[in-house]
């Protein structure tokens, strides 16, 4: 099996998982942001059985060469902690918070066909687009990226 | 507001951990939802197996739906608010180089430090802001 074929079943039950654990439902994945409220602890579980398959699984790579499909995996490598990181995670999850989609439901819901949620959808890409498009406008300008590398 | 739904919750993160597991396992990915759309917005190498996993999202919960025979989505808030919370999602998950998929199912499997302090901190902030709008300022 190719790795595009492979990746299109891994994204289809990716999105079959959203759908069963009800992440594609903002009012759930708020009811589980509200903690002062009437909590909802599902997205715990949900977390936490997806990290009971990952964790072995990342064990498990860890100790193979190369994987199944591709000549080596393509892990982030990073360990530094920046406030870009920090500052990033920070204005992800005010958004979050704001409306109860992440990127991996807001994605599968345009399969529900629920038009209240293409909005948010729209205006994510066009958050996406907005921050590497000055990442590769920096790129592009050498006087700022050593002024960013300096200050890091 | 909603039931506590644990065998689904976690039958459903089970699929979502299988399917990370395999875009691993086989393609040596990790499977973030954020990075796979950055990139593939953005750059033509390995566009192909990105748009097969992001196709499959909306293709999983499509015929998930049509199993079930149906699909809740209650999405609150005005379109102004919908848009700045897309643009702050978008935008800050580029920053933060990762999301709920990226950092906290497969960064935090991969014993990220990196990984574990942006699940803190999103997690931390979305509860934030849903204190603020439902209880600090009277919803």
């Amino acid at each position: 099996m190719s790795r595009i074929a492979l990746a299109l079943v891994a994204g289809t039950i990716f999105g079959v998982g959203l759908f069963v654990s009800q992440m594609t439902n903002p009012a759930k994945v708020l009811g589980f942001l509200d903690v002062a409220g009437d909590w909802d602890p599902s997205l715990a579980l949900v977390m936490g059985g997806a990290l009971c398959v990952t964790f072995p699984a990342f064990a498990w790579a860890r100790r193979r060469g190369a994987p199944w499909l591709a000549s080596s995996f393509s892990l982030p490598t990073r360990t530094d902690l920046d406030g870009r990181l920090i500052g990033g995670a920070a204005v992800f999850g005010a958004g979050w918070g704001m409306a109860g989609f992440c990127p991996g439901p807001a994605l599968a819901s345009l399969g529900l066909a629920e038009p209240a949620t293409y909005p948010f959808v729209a205006a994510m890409v066009v958050g996406v687009l907005f921050v590497r498009g000055l990442d590769a406008q920096r790129r592009r300008e050498p006087g700022l990226s050593q002024q960013t590398s300096e200050a890091s | 507001m909603t039931e506590f739904t644990p065998v689904s919750a976690l039958c459903g993160g089970l699929l979502i951990g299988i399917a990370a597991s395999l875009l691993l396992l086989a393609n040596g990915r990790i499977a973030g939802v954020s990075g796979i759309l950055g990139s593939a917005l953005t750059q033509r190498d390995d566009r192909g197996w990105r748009l097969a996993f992001l196709v499959g999202l909306p293709l999983g919960a499509w015929v998930a739906s049509v199993w079930a025979g149906g699909a809740d989505v209650f999405i609150a808030g005005s379109p102004l608010c919908l848009v700045a919370a897309g643009f702050l999602v978008g935008a800050g998950t580029q920053w933060g180089s990762g999301c709920t998929s990226g950092h906290g199912v497969c960064g935090m499997a991969r014993l990220s430090g990196r990984s574990w302090v942006a699940t803190a901190t999103f997690m931390v902030t979305a509860a934030a802001v849903v204190f603020l709008r439902r209880h600090a300022l009277g919803g």
